[in-house]
């Protein structure tokens, strides 16, 4: 019966069975006036005025070392949410996820702070991501010069409101990139800026995913999809509706997109 | 078949995944997985937080400066701020409410700030805390660190802006004629142990705040009476002189109230031991010692859950 698994094919990642639901508060249909919340909350306990939406059902997969795993599926079909829960960001309703080491996604903008300047949020974000002070110190430079946010004067020690919506994406792109993973998960529309800095970003990407074990890549971008990874699940309201090699789910997404 | 996993739980046997003979629980005992997003052992849990001692310090500080970084001042609001706080408090309880019954007035005013800078600094402790995790969701939903972080972070930004207060303090206490002596000296443990109360205060907080977002609508008036019943603006036992002794007793037990006479005893000359209840520094350290290691307890309890919301 274990066939199936062979010796050089090491599992990463065991999603078992994962089913995630969120609660959000106050969004329940119906009258949305102050007494209709308070006649919620006395006719039958806390759970009155709570909406649950059942954002990814029972899905279960292996992955395995070495492997480079797209998830697609149109807006809305769970896949931020997947792969928040493989991170062991959001808890499971049921089920589990098993993983080597500790899985980290690729991104560090909730960490940062528009008000502080660049220089800080770099300090800031890298000891966010869990980063010693000496590492920071050590990539400080490397992280500044492929951000190219000095490339038209000192803009890293201005706060970082002031700089353009592209500029901070680019500043936010090479904090968080600038770490290495074991298990590496990269959320779509990461390379942002102009064209010079998309294909730098895309360079850095693919070196990321050389050190790392696994890499989960969510894209709608099926091009990307097909450069780079090597099995893909699709995702459909939540549920996985097909797993296999890149070529042959491709092809059926995009029949069933109509494309 | 079931199986012991190895936070304790016992794990119903798994359905066996489409593709693979074995059950996923034992492919994961196999090859060392482990479950994404358990909570580690209080242990571990204390070993990550204090590898992560560089990420508290570095956020409170950031939190801090980010307060009044628009402001053309500045800074300069650190200590603006709890100056003019203390100036609004003496205009109304000191000049038209009068309620310093019968302490001199070089006595009263530092009295009085005291009172106003060391209750901000739990009052303020416990709404950061209430909106650590609910407020800062995003963050808690992207990166991987202890999740006590954030609460002892935030508690740790009112220290900051308690020590700022306190130039003021000083400025006011030396201004009526209360020099600095060896009893200064007491500010450090009574501060210290008023910080760890506040920190247990606010991780027990941010965990019902997590829960319970509301709370931060409702705080600010459970905090108002815990004020007016800490004697902030007056002294207890003259203030109660006229009820029985037990309601006196009970409110002056109170740790705010405790760690607010004891200030005020450090500070201020001519404020004695006399206005202090018995055994004040056990009870000082008792609160501080139960609500602190309580509340990192309790934290802990639901670290896996807090990225639900």
């Amino acid at each position: 019966m274990a066939e199936d698994i062979r010796d050089e094919q090491t599992p990463t990642v065991i999603a078992d069975e994962l089913h995630i639901v969120y609660r959000v508060n106050g969004a329940k249909t119906g009258k949305g006036s102050a007494t209709a919340a308070l006649s919620r909350i006395l006719k039958r306990g806390e759970e009155r005025g709570v909406r649950k939406v059942h954002a990814v059902k029972g899905v279960s997969f292996v992955a395995y070392k070495g492997e480079a795993v797209g998830l697609i599926g149109s807006n809305g079909s769970g896949k931020s949410t997947l792969l928040r829960a493989i991170a062991g960001l959001l808890p499971a309703e049921s089920g589990r996820v098993y993983t080597h080491g500790q899985p980290s996604l690729l991104g560090v903008n909730a960490a940062l702070m528009n008000d502080l300047t660049g220089e800080r949020n770099v300090i800031l974000g890298g000891l966010a991501m869990g980063m010693s002070r000496e590492q920071i110190k050590e990539r400080y430079q490397e992280i500044v010069d492929f951000s190219g946010i000095n490339e038209k004067g000192d803009f890293i020690t201005l706060p970082m409101r002031t700089y353009s919506s592209g500029m901070a994406a680019r500043l936010r792109f090479s904090i968080a990139a600038a770490k290495d993973h074991d298990v590496l998960m990269i959320d779509e529309a990461l390379a942002t800026g102009d064209r010079k800095f998309q294909k730098r970003s895309e360079e850095r990407i693919r070196e990321l995913r050389k050190e790392a074990g696994t890499v989960f890549l969510v894209s709608h971008n099926n091009k990307s999809i097909r450069d780079t990874c090597n099995r893909v699940l699709w995702l459909e309201r939540g549920e996985l509706r097909m797993d296999g090699p890149t070529d042959e789910v491709i092809k059926e997404y995009e029949k069933f997109t109509g494309k | 078949m079931s199986e012991t996993t190895h936070d304790g739980t016992v794990a119903v046997s798994a359905p066996a995944s489409p593709d693979e003979g074995l059950p996923a629980a034992q492919l994961a005992g196999r090859y060392g997985l482990t479950v994404s997003g358990a909570r580690p052992s209080l242990v571990e849990y204390v070993r990550q937080l204090w590898d992560r001692r560089h990420f508290i310090l570095a956020f409170s500080r950031a939190k801090l400066t980010a307060q009044y970084s628009q402001a053309k001042l500045g800074q300069l609001w650190q200590v603006a701020t709890p100056l003019l706080n203390a100036t609004v408090y003496f205009f109304i309880f000191g000049v038209i409410l009068n309620a310093s019954r019968g302490m001199p007035k070089d006595v009263y005013i530092p009295f009085l700030v005291t009172g106003v800078f060391v209750f901000t600094f739990t009052q303020s402790s416990v709404m950061a805390g209430v909106r650590a995790i609910s407020g800062n969701l995003g963050l808690v939903r992207a990166l991987h660190f202890p999740r006590a972080s954030l609460p002892i972070s935030f508690a740790l930004q009112q220290l900051q802006q308690l020590l700022f207060s306190m130039v003021v303090l000083f400025a006011v206490a030396i201004g009526f004629g209360h020099y600095p002596d060896l009893s200064w000296a007491l500010i450090v443990p009574v501060l210290l142990l008023q910080f760890l109360f506040n920190t247990g205060l606010a991780l027990i907080m941010a965990r019902a705040g997590a829960k319970t977002p509301d709370l931060a609508q409702l705080m600010p008036f459970v905090m108002r009476t815990w004020m007016y019943a800490s004697g902030v603006m007056f002294s207890i036992p003259i203030m109660l002189a006229d009820k029985p002794q037990w309601v006196a007793t009970v409110l002056q037990w109170n740790p705010a109230a405790i760690y607010m006479d004891l200030m005020r005893f450090a500070l201020l000359d001519d404020y004695g031991a006399e206005n202090l209840p018995d055994h004040v520094w056990a009870a000082a350290g008792g609160w501080a010692a139960l609500f602190a290691l309580g509340g990192f307890v309790y934290f802990w309890k639901a670290e896996e859950r807090y990225g639900r919301g």
